[in-house]
């Protein structure tokens, strides 16, 4: 009797853990992975607004021919290959140095440079846009000190305007990083790094004998996580170079929004080409995932 | 640490935090410039503030765009903040292989680009008449793997004692989450908080394509037309972009620190 009463109440509990866990269960289901079907229904069919009908890989082939779009897959690419590793780097560097037990001022430090974080995507865009303006701050300076004689126009210039996104995201980005090495850090117990002090090792060793193999799986998450942040790029690209000149900074959501929403809808083929993105993300976090784990 | 290397570790932390630190001071002196001094190179406060706000707020609703900024981030961030807990409390607490299995699907989400979604979605909620609504903002978003995530990892570390013990003074399941798990977990609610109000104030894509009409528009949008003018006016953008600045500047600041322990939560 009193064992069927119990059977009865830890059912009773395995449901009510259903119950907590269904309403946001349902909406991830309903706001991500239906509509992820539905793009998928839709990267088959194009048309012009809602007139759709059946194409076939038709949108997938067109993708391959559009240089605009094969142009904005580079150009994510640079950013990814270039600006995750620099900051991935300099994150990493901070934070150990910041884990450094000898130093003062570490409180300060770190909200510094943790500080642009709490700027909006659009509002630090738009200040670096300001800064590097033709008759921006940038440009005073280095006519002030005789470098230049009028201003030069970065963002009209292909390889400085790419190079201008990657200095901000750097900006913007190395601090958050930061933080979650610092957390990493915190599990490591400090006595390991006097204990390979006093059997000699360098800070140099220290740090890539110690910090990084303890600190692996934080830095597959945050390379993971900037590469996906990466490839779906659209604040910068539309406010710091609105993805100009020609093209030359634009970024794949940009593009994909503009196919959307600024000329006549392409819904199926900006569908296409979001599946593009969503296919990479998959494969570099596997790829990611695979190096992460062998690299012993 | 050598004394040379303490120099050199000094010097590199202290170029870090002034890059850091240099354009945000920028744009708070810019704010309070004419913009000809901006264009000038003027790197200190000016006392031209309230002519450019007067600027600012004469030509844009400023006001508006703000009120629907806090709206809809602080709905956004109390109803995510709940559902998230809720299931991560639910997914630990009541652990077996089914909800495990369910727990990994839903963190294969967190690979879907919002691109991809982005489509579906926004023909979805025009033709059930979610533009331009505070429901159209958050819905997306109200229950994202990470938060879920974050809040399973926390439930982790909750004494199933204390558990055991609020069902014998007989405290129904829903009440032990309501007043042991809430009160308990309140740093990973801080970084929760953090989290999710500035995703949500700072979402720029989703606003952009489901607020059409021009009252219903957020801050960042705000931002984002005011320099799409001929002219710029730098004092009155640059005091924008500052305005848009200072709520999530306010979070960051009390609540950094738990973030960082919230972090180091989801990390572990």
């Amino acid at each position: 009797m009193g064992k069927t009463k119990k059977m009865s109440l830890a059912k009773k509990q395995n449901l009510t853990g259903w119950g907590f866990l269904t309403p946001a269960a349902l909406l991830i289901a309903a706001m991500s992975f239906y509509p992820m079907i539905q793009a998928f229904i839709l990267s088959f069919q194009s048309g012009k607004g809602n007139a759709l009908k059946f194409a076939g890989l038709y949108n997938y082939q067109r993708m391959l021919k559009d240089t605009v779009f094969m142009q904005s897959v580079k150009n994510c690419f640079f950013y990814l290959i270039i600006q995750v590793p620099i900051m991935l780097v300099l994150a990493l560097m901070f934070a150990s140095l910041l884990n450094n037990k000898d130093l003062r001022f570490k409180g300060f430090f770190r909200t510094a440079i943790f500080l642009p974080c709490a700027t909006s995507l659009v509002s630090y865009a738009t200040i670096f846009r300001a800064l590097f303006a033709k008759d921006g701050l940038v440009n005073s300076i280095l006519i002030n000190l005789g470098i230049l004689n009028v201003g030069y126009d970065f963002l009209t210039h292909p390889m400085s305007a790419r190079i201008i996104i990657i200095i901000a995201l750097v900006w913007r980005w190395t601090g958050y990083n930061m933080v979650f090495y610092l957390s990493g850090l915190q599990n490591i117990e400090y006595s390991v790094y006097e204990a390979a002090k006093i059997d000699g090792a360098s800070p140099w060793q220290s740090f890539w004998r110690i910090t990084v193999p303890l600190l692996k799986p934080t830095i597959l998450l945050t390379a993971i996580m900037s590469t996906n942040g990466t490839l779906q790029l659209f604040d910068e690209s539309v406010n710091l170079t609105g993805g100009g000149p020609a093209n030359a900074t634009i970024t794949m959501s940009h593009y994909i929004y503009n196919m959307t929403f600024k000329y006549v809808p392409s819904f199926g083929y900006a569908a296409a080409m979001s599946y593009l993105i969503l296919i990479l993300v998959a494969i570099l976090a596997f790829i990611q995932m695979k190096v992460g784990d062998s690299r012993d | 640490m050598t004394k040379g290397k303490k120099i050199l570790a000094y010097g590199v932390l202290i170029i870090a935090s002034f890059i850091s630190i240099f354009p945000l001071y920028w744009m708070v002196c810019a704010a309070t410039n004419t913009s000809l001094d901006v264009t000038r190179g003027r790197i200190i406060p000016g006392t031209h503030l309230i002519e450019n706000f007067k600027n600012l707020v004469s030509q844009y609703n400023v006001a508006g765009a703000m009120w629907n900024s806090f709206r809809y981030a602080i709905v956004l961030t109390i109803i995510s903040m709940f559902i998230c807990s809720l299931a991560g409390y639910g997914f630990e607490i009541y652990h077996d292989k089914g909800k495990d299995l369910v727990m990994s699907i839903i963190l294969l989400a967190m690979m879907v680009p919002f691109a991809a979604t982005l489509i579906p979605l926004y023909r979805l909620f025009s033709k059930v008449g979610l533009l331009n609504s505070a429901i159209g903002f958050i819905l997306p978003t109200i229950s994202t793997p990470f938060l879920i995530m974050m809040f399973r990892q926390s439930a982790r570390s909750f004494p199933h004692d204390i558990i055991e013990a609020a069902r014998m003074d007989g405290l129904g399941e829903f009440q032990i989450f309501i007043r042991m798990f809430i009160p308990t977990m309140r740093s990973t609610y801080a970084a929760a908080l953090t989290i999710t109000f500035m995703n949500a104030w700072n979402n720029y894509l989703w606003p952009k394509v489901i607020m059409t009409d021009k009252n219903s528009i957020t801050m960042p949008m705000l931002v984002a037309n005011l320099k799409e003018g001929y002219v710029t006016d730098y004092g009155m953008l640059m005091l924008a972009v500052f305005l848009c600045t200072i709520p999530t500047a306010i979070i960051f600041f009390f609540l950094q620190k738990n973030f960082a322990e919230g972090i180091t939560g989801a990390v572990k």
